[in-house]
């Protein structure tokens, strides 16, 4: 059991530092697309986060650490995004213009949910 | 869980089936008169050497393209599970494969799969596995795996050997917070295609997802499996034979027996042990051991039979 809490613990602090990391690449190099980037960590079987807040305009990109290919499908039509299996490593990125929510799942894995706020 | 305690005269029925409900740990589960009987992994063989009727196999899982480290070449352990087929005591008179024959949908992959299934040199009944209908809902896959007699949907049935045996499709449709899902249509056809058999024919049915829920918040359930089961409860022998959770689980229910199988690619933990259904890493002498493919024999007036085999 305190192995389990300590594995998460490790798990939570990886996933914060992977975000971190993030933040601070589209500091210096900020995608020419997009005004802004975010990452979102596919880890354990989970969008990390799972709810995440932007400005339109900004880009979402996914990244897959597990072992396991996930994929990114939206569920609104309103901005229809589908993602391609991602394997272990592989991005996909989509630029978030218009206002709204958008909630999108994994097509392999139906119980791995994200939601995406865009104000 | 232990052989001995599932086994002891005393147990209880709620014992036994408590102890049935996981099996992962090495024990296979035959089903002869009605009898459950216990027989360890691998030793299975002997029994099925000494029993008569029609045999086939199943194999699950294969997930061909898969680069993990816990088993970079899924490829060379198909190949194994397909040499262990070849010596069984009883040639199959044919396979089943319950999906997730690659690892990405890619035609690379099918094509790999393809040319080391052919090697078998067996009939191959095939339904597909989330993992075969990535982006394009099982076109490539139908195309390569499906028959003629298929209905739009991807699902069909025959019957061979005295046995009457169907093929569903349950990962189709995935929606989101959801296990594997059958769908109306499919539910429909299955409750006319049941319709005119005894209920003395033994069935066979094959699908992907568990259709019964193993452990549903990592979708290994199938949600509207309760109505297709509602047209099987008339029938004296029923088997439910999945995949999907690359390991050993069994369930008896009235007349229906229902297990999944093992992988021939990679093992995957029990249900919520660990943050989620993904590759189970095991040291590199132990993995064999978690891999394997099952042996099914049918013997008319006895029964079902099955027998998990591992490639250690």
């Amino acid at each position: 059991m305190i192995a389990t809490i300590k594995r998460r613990t490790l798990l939570c602090a990886a996933g914060a530092a992977l975000l971190l990391s993030a933040a601070a690449v589209s500091g210096r190099q900020p995608n020419a697309a997009a005004a802004n980037s975010r990452q979102i960590a596919i880890e354990n079987f989970a969008f990390v986060p799972a709810t995440v807040t932007v400005t339109a305009g900004t880009e979402i990109v996914w990244v897959n650490h597990d072992e396991e290919p996930h994929t990114v499908n939206s569920i609104d039509t309103a901005a229809a995004f589908k993602s391609p299996p991602l394997d272990t490593g592989d991005k996909f990125t989509f630029v978030f213009s218009r206002p709204g929510r958008y909630t999108y799942f994994c097509s392999i894995h139906p119980h791995m949910v994200g939601t995406i706020t865009v104000k | 869980m232990d052989n001995e305690h599932a086994l002891s005269a005393g147990s209880s029925r709620r014992n036994l089936l408590k102890c049935l409900a996981w099996a992962g740990t090495g024990i296979a589960w035959t089903v002869a008169g009605g009898v459950p009987q216990g027989s360890e992994i691998g030793f299975g063989t002997a029994a099925l050497a000494a029993s008569r009727g029609f045999t086939f196999v199943q194999i699950s899982d294969s997930h061909i393209g898969f680069k993990g480290a816990v088993n970079p070449m899924p490829d060379a352990t198909l190949q194994q599970a397909l040499d262990h087929i070849a010596r069984l005591p009883l040639r199959p008179a044919m396979m089943i494969h319950t999906g997730d024959v690659s690892h990405l949908s890619k035609p690379v992959e099918f094509d790999a799969a393809q040319q080391i299934l052919k090697g078998a040199g067996l009939d191959i009944h095939y339904i597909p596995g989330e993992h075969d209908v990535i982006g394009d809902d099982g076109k490539e896959f139908f195309a390569r795996f499906g028959g003629m007699r298929r209905a739009p949907g991807g699902w069909y049935s025959w019957d061979q050997g005295g046995v009457h045996f169907v093929a569903l499709v349950n990962v189709l449709g995935f929606k989101p917070a959801t296990g594997g899902t059958l769908g109306a249509a499919q539910i429909e056809w299955l409750e006319k295609d049941l319709r005119p058999r005894s209920a003395s024919t033994p069935i066979v049915v094959m699908a992907h997802v568990p259709l019964w829920p193993v452990y549903p918040p990592w979708g290994w359930a199938t949600d509207d499996a309760a109505q297709a089961l509602r047209s099987l409860k008339r029938f004296g022998s029923v088997t439910v034979l999945n995949g999907h959770i690359h390991q050993v689980v069994q369930k008896i229910e009235g007349n229906v027996s229902f297990r999944t199988a093992l992988s021939t690619a990679f093992p995957q933990p029990a249900g919520g042990r660990g943050p989620g259904p993904g590759p189970m890493k095991v040291a590199a002498d132990r993995l064999k051991a978690l891999l394997g493919l099952r042996a099914v024999n049918y013997v008319p007036g006895v029964g079902v039979a099955e027998t998990d085999i591992t490639l250690a």
